[in-house]
């Protein structure tokens, strides 16, 4: 079954901005979807048309089977929504907002009481579930956002840019509780500008800009499309002179550090020849960024 | 929903609403009193005691249903106004929006929300005027109808008002401009009687006329009436159903909450 199917999209705002020109996108029940696009690009505009927040000009929308136009509230119980931006009560404290919410789904506090603090646990924010939520850090708050999200059990869970601002040790812990979430059945539906968040948890891929789809793929086929990669070599007293490939573009960054394109027709041990022909002394060589990074910024820069 | 996860929604929504009034006591219930308190003592106490009986009634006792209305009208109007608009500007509002609450439901939480809190500043006031004046009830009915429908017109009012306000200056235009002249010109310091017959034709036209004198209707009977029981009743369900339609076809429309 389809958890999302998208046909003919398209929105316009009152202020003329085309925001989605036609998008189709297929997302299938238990998968891991990474929504990916620049800022702009259209990425929360869909995400708003899903959960009622934003009307949409044209096209249909169902989740689920469940037709948005005809079937509205079945459409708003299979979704959790985690937003990019705060938007819970700063007065309120942590378990009140949760609770509130398993209410506004007809779910009562003595049902979401034990559900809520079961959330809390797992996201480790347990021992703050009493205190007033203006005063969690950020990572906190995002956390809480996502126990909120997910109190009324929905099977599609929607999280736009839910590790931004969150620290690595933290982001790791989330992205653990939310392959465990997706294991479990819940599809998952996401937005980031951490493309090694996507590499490690997402199946799938649509890459959106200037509101249209242009990539929709496998995350692994996404990377095989890939046709260069790009490493820092890091080297000793090199000048800009000496640095002379046969196969391979240069590019020199300082007098210990250059950057070698390697195509998808090169291997690395020609490099490696290559470096050791010409007499360059390597110190050590490393990727220059993530692979679905410069795949992402190939195909943005391309079309 | 069903009918028991629309109660669920109905109380979840007024219970945060009674929540929040509470938690802000000394902003939200203290500072009527206080004012009402003072115009017991200069209107009432000072001035009142060289003014004459309105139609047997001491003037000090024909204030009391007035000044208890008045409290009533800002108190519930000024709660659902700025809950909804600061849910609004907080965002919070989209909890609601996202989840399959029907938007009678939401417009039912923050009325009840609304209402509570001027019955409170209601009954608050008018325990204090025990202070100044012994309480005279011809028919408590009617009393609790008309203090109950006031407060569900300016809540409906309210809620109206938080939908279409885009800044925070939104909020204070309709209280300052239009619903206090039409409460202070409403009766709650005077008879209508009082006035040359052109100004009392014009009195006729502002609703909150209607409400009050329904009001002192229920502690004084027809002697301190300036309009018709049965007409004021009827304006005050007939209001109440107008205002929840243009409430509920905003909310449909999702005038001010969706882009």
């Amino acid at each position: 079954m389809l958890a999302i199917d998208i046909k003919n999209l398209t929105k316009t705002y009152k202020t003329g901005t085309k925001a989605l020109k036609g998008i189709n996108l297929q997302v299938e029940e238990g998968d891991f979807f990474a929504l990916l696009g620049a800022n702009g690009a259209g990425k929360t505009t869909i995400i708003g048309i899903l959960t009622a927040l934003v009307s949409k000009t044209a096209g249909q929308v169902k989740v689920f089977e469940y037709d948005l136009d005809k079937n509205i509230n079945q459409v708003k119980n299979q979704i959790g929504v985690v937003p990019q931006e705060f938007n819970f009560n700063m007065f309120e404290k942590v378990i009140d907002i949760i609770v509130a919410q398993a209410g506004y789904y007809g779910i009562s506090r003595e049902i979401a009481l034990p559900k809520a603090n079961f959330l809390l646990e797992k996201l480790g924010l347990a021992d703050k579930k009493n205190v007033v939520s203006r005063t969690l850090s950020g990572g906190m708050k995002r956390r809480l956002m996502i126990a909120r999200g997910l109190i009324h059990e929905p099977r599609l869970l929607i999280l736009d840019e839910p590790t931004a601002g969150v620290d690595v040790e933290l982001r790791h812990g989330m992205w653990e509780f939310l392959n465990e979430l997706n294991t479990k059945g819940t599809t998952i539906l996401l937005t980031t500008h951490y493309l090694e968040e996507v590499e490690q948890l997402c199946q799938n891929a649509a890459i959106i800009k200037e509101g249209q789809i242009i990539k929709n793929d496998s995350v692994k086929n996404l990377l095989k499309s890939l046709d260069k990669e790009t490493y820092v070599i890091e080297t000793e007293n090199l000048s800009k002179q000496n640095l002379k490939l046969k196969s391979f573009k240069t590019n020199f960054i300082d007098v210990n550090t250059f950057e070698v394109i390697v195509e998808k027709k090169n291997s690395l041990n020609e490099l490696i020849m290559e470096l050791s022909q010409a007499n360059i002394k390597v110190n050590g060589i490393r990727p220059k960024g993530n692979r679905l990074e410069e795949m992402f910024l190939d195909i943005l820069s391309k079309k | 929903m069903s009918f028991t996860q629309n109660l669920i929604a109905f109380v979840t929504i007024a219970r945060k609403e009674i929540v929040r009034f509470m938690r802000i006591w000394s902003q939200t219930l203290l500072p009527p009193v206080i004012t009402q308190s003072l115009y017991f003592i200069i209107f009432g106490a000072f001035i009142g005691s060289q003014v004459k009986d309105i139609n047997g009634i001491k003037y000090m006792a024909f204030l009391v249903p007035g000044l208890v209305m008045m409290g009533v009208i800002n108190a519930s109007f000024a709660n659902v106004v700025s809950s909804f608009f600061g849910n609004k500007f907080q965002r919070n509002i989209e909890e609601l929006l996202v989840s399959p609450t029907p938007n009678w439901v939401i417009i039912a939480g923050f009325v009840a929300g609304g209402v509570l809190r001027g019955l409170i500043v209601g009954i608050i006031i008018f325990a204090l005027s025990f202070l100044f004046v012994q309480p005279e009830i011809t028919n408590i009915f009617l009393i609790f109808i008309f203090i109950f429908l006031t407060a569900v017109v300016f809540s409906l009012g309210g809620l109206i008002n938080g939908i279409l306000a885009t800044k925070f200056d939104d909020v204070s235009i309709f209280p300052t401009f239009i619903l206090t002249p039409l409460t202070y010109l409403g009766g709650v310091f005077y008879s209508i009687q009082s006035l040359p017959e052109v100004w009392q034709n014009v009195s006729k036209l502002n609703p909150v006329l209607y409400m009050i004198n329904g009001f002192r209707y229920g502690f004084f009977g027809d002697k301190a009436s300036d309009v018709n029981i049965w007409i004021s009743l009827i304006m005050l369900a007939v209001s109440s159903i107008i205002l929840y339609i243009i409430c509920n076809t905003l909310l449909n429309k999702g005038t001010g909450l969706r882009s």
